[in-house]
């Protein structure tokens, strides 16, 4: 697996130069997410790819020539705060219900809606932490679940210098791509 | 700076003429009406195409023949999804072209509105970058950021998508503050490479892999500097031709799947690769895993992505390949090569004996007697521009280029129907260079109908039409794999002569060797093109050949001594 930041101009049909990239070099998308950053008009996909680091070095230099993309950085072998959010909807009446939020509590995750029949669950940690959450839930009854796959972040300041926006066109017009996003 | 108040089409013709802009190929329609009506009043010169494709593979032809960025311009819809093939061959063989498209209003995308296409959608994987534009306002930046994503860093096509109101729509035009931010377009990196010196300097056997990247940047005195400096021998990549001469003794041609042996087999005995501008393309390289195995690899390319994609290398140098390789030369060694260059020698002499333009006149008449012809009377100064098949590999083994831009070929798409559009571009951007067209009997019926563009242009291009009566290089394919079963290869054609009289253009039909030199000679004397029909061997093949995936040391050869195939 690589993981890359990758620091984008946020202009109209970014995420799908980026994931027409992907789909034409059949580089596997293990997860991406893109959401807005601190610098206004920047956007930040964390991407992971199911590679080698050989096929890493080709995915970034593949980016770099999708015009919007504006950095890329290979963070998979520095030190990273990686994180995963999830709701689960789970089934739980009264009579299950103490046992759904022990587990909750064992998990240090929170209940966030409760009906007479479902709790909603919401969790943040690595993957795996919300993998076995779903995991010890199932038995219950998973109703649904969203998760916004996988974000990431090197510890320091590691990252580069900082980033402005691209004052070029950058693109064809369409809707914007903003806000999270999985595939 | 002082700012006029101009229509988007205006706009449009401003910042195009403002870019150095001298010819547009096109075709109108709906969609695009308001640019035409607006190109009446600029010196730009329109050249009506017959079909959008032809446009585009003419932008192509006009880009690779000059070195400058060709223009094509279409309506929406059909006019748009007609110049994809176009696109395609021009963004796999790295070729500047701007295309301009016309779409509809911008209150109307996603309606199905009349002629509307997604084109923007349909061309990002093939373009370097597109734009969809919907304001005035923003014609001007869109049209000068797509020159400089054409030209800069690796070429490519770009498309600008332009919807009716923004053509019709006006605002204020600023050319300062429509002006590119260069740095955050030109990803070309700068490199060195002291290791690459240190693995040159030692290598007893090295071959220098030329590739397109070396005309795209002007590199060929630098490499030719290399070769003769070093004393290493050049090998060419089909898109390479033309970037160290022919004639040059270093100059060892082509590579690949229908390269020269000796080429191939001193590759696969090589102890050092220097592949310059090249992308080991699978029809250069056979088999990747048996590929130049006692060599170590220095790969200098203007595209990262290239680096390990195909072929593991031991030093990668991203830049302009004329830079780099001018860095390198004061540091290169004086290495005594001549048991090498003996060797590579003695197996190109070994070879030549099989060669069948040596063959006596026995009556039949074989495309590499014509395509010889031509290069001989030629003096090898012409700008030859091939469709795709048999004849291609045949120009490319028997013509003999000399300059770089003098061969302009489909090789990354194979695109055919690509010869006569993209022959008329070239002329168009050379006027003063003699333009041949080398095409098979099936490309040349896939886009003949632009010979009236080349009447209606007055342009001079002569068309040398290899007829063989099948779509060759498929039959060659079923002959040697598929048990000759010539599923749907045999193709008939009108005759050409006579379809060269309705389009009012002079033509002619060969059927003899001894007839070649005259047709030509008289094919050049007519100044408004020519169109000769060479009824060649029907059943010859191209050697020597490497099958697709083999070793490339395993070539099928031309039987020896030469037999004749054909029965008639
Ligand atoms: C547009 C397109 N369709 C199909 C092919 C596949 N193809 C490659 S070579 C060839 C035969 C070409 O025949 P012809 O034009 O007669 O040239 P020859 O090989 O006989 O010289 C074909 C069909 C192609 N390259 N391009």
């Amino acid at each position: 697996m690589q993981t890359f930041a990758v620091y984008v101009d946020n202009v109209p049909g970014v995420l799908n130069r980026v994931s027409s990239l992907f789909r034409r070099r059949a580089f596997n998308i293990e997860s991406l997410t893109v959401g807005h950053t601190e610098v206004d008009g920047l956007s930040r996909m964390t991407i992971v790819v199911d590679t080698d680091e050989r096929g890493g070095r080709l995915v970034e230099a593949n980016l770099y020539k999708v015009l919007p993309v504006r950095r890329v950085v290979n963070i998979t072998q520095m030190p990273t705060i990686a994180r995963d959010l999830a709701m689960i909807k789970v089934q739980a009446n009264a009579e299950s219900r103490p046992q759904v939020m022990q587990l909750v509590e064992v998990y240090r995750a929170r209940i966030v809606d409760v009906s007479p029949e479902t709790l909603v669950i919401e969790t943040t940690g690595t993957e795996d932490k919300v993998d076995s959450l779903l995991e010890i839930l199932k038995p219950y009854g998973v109703l649904e679940m969203v998760r916004t796959g996988r974000i990431e972040m090197a510890r320091g300041s590691i990252e580069g210098p900082a980033l402005v926006p691209g004052r070029a066109m950058h693109g064809a017009r369409g809707p914007h791509d903003s806000g999270a996003m999985s595939v | 700076m002082s700012t006029r108040t101009l229509t988007g089409a205006q706009i449009l013709w401003e910042s195009l003429v403002r870019e150095g802009v001298e010819v547009v190929f096109g075709y109108p329609g709906g969609a695009i009406l308001p640019a035409y009506d607006a190109m009446l009043d600029y010196p730009i010169r329109h050249i009506l195409v017959r079909h959008e494709q032809g446009a585009t593979h003419m932008a192509d032809g006009y880009a690779r023949a000059t070195g400058k960025v060709g223009v094509a311009i279409a309506t929406s819809g059909p006019g748009a999804t007609n110049m994809v093939t176009g696109i395609a061959t021009a963004q796999m063989d790295s070729s500047p072209i701007v295309c301009i498209t016309g779409q509809v209003g911008s209150g109307l995308i996603g309606s199905d509105a009349f002629q509307e296409t997604d084109i923007t959608g349909i061309t990002l994987p093939i373009t370097k970058h597109n734009y969809l534009v919907t304001h005035a306002s923003e014609v001007a930046a869109a049209v000068r950021e797509a020159f400089a994503v054409a030209r800069h860093g690796r070429p490519g096509p770009v498309l600008i998508d332009i919807t009716k109101d923004a053509q019709l729509g006006t605002c204020d035009f600023d050319w300062e503050a429509a002006t590119p931010d260069i740095e955050a377009i030109d990803r070309s990196g700068q490199g060195f490479g002291a290791d690459a010196i240190e693995l040159i300097n030692k290598a007893q056997r090295p071959l220098i892999l030329a590739g397109h990247g070396i005309i795209l940047g002007g590199g060929t005195a630098a490499v030719q500097r290399l070769s003769e400096q070093a004393q290493i021998p050049v090998a060419m990549t089909l898109l390479g031709i033309g970037s160290v001469p022919a004639s040059h003794p270093l100059n060892l041609g082509m590579m690949g799947m229908h390269g020269e042996a000796w080429v191939n087999t001193a590759i696969q005995e090589a102890d050092l690769l220097i592949a310059l501008g090249m992308r080991f393309d699978d029809r250069v390289t056979g088999n990747t895993r048996t590929y130049a195995p006692h060599a170590k690899k220095i790969h200098v390319d203007i595209d990262p992505a290239e680096f390990n994609k195909n072929i593991r290398v031991d030093a990668a140098i991203s830049g302009d390949v004329g830079e780099v390789v001018t860095g390198w030369l004061p540091h290169l060694a004086s290495v005594d090569r001549s048991p090498w260059l003996d060797h590579i020698n003695r197996m190109r002499g070994d070879v030549a004996v099989r060669d069948i333009k040596n063959m006596p006149d026995q009556g039949h008449l074989y495309a590499a007697h014509v395509i010889h012809d031509i290069w001989r009377i030629t003096g090898g100064n012409a700008i030859v521009v091939t469709d795709v098949g048999q004849h291609q590999m045949w120009e490319a083994q028997y013509y003999h280029h000399e300059a770089p831009r003098s061969l302009i070929t489909s090789g990354g798409l194979g695109t055919m129907g690509f010869a006569l559009p993209a022959a008329i571009g070239a002329k168009v951007g050379r006027p003063d260079a003699e333009v041949w067209v080398v095409v098979g009997d099936g490309g040349f019926q896939m886009t003949l109908c632009e010979l009236a563009t080349m009447v209606q242009e007055e342009l001079d291009v002569k068309v040398c039409i290899i007829n063989n009566g099948y779509l060759g290089m498929v039959r060659q394919w079923q002959e040697f794999f598929y048990q000759r079963r010539y599923a749907a290869t045999p193709i008939t054609a009108p005759d050409f002569e006579k379809l060269a009289a309705a389009y009012g253009v002079w033509g002619a039909t060969v059927e003899a060797r001894s007839e070649v030199e005259s047709t030509v000679e008289a094919a050049r004397r007519n100044t408004r093109g020519a169109v000769i029909d060479f009824r060649v061997e029907q059943e010859d093949s191209v050697f020597p050949m490497v099958p697709a995936g083999n070793d490339l040391h395993n070539m099928i050869r031309r039987p020896s001594p030469i037999v004749e195939t054909a029965a008639d």
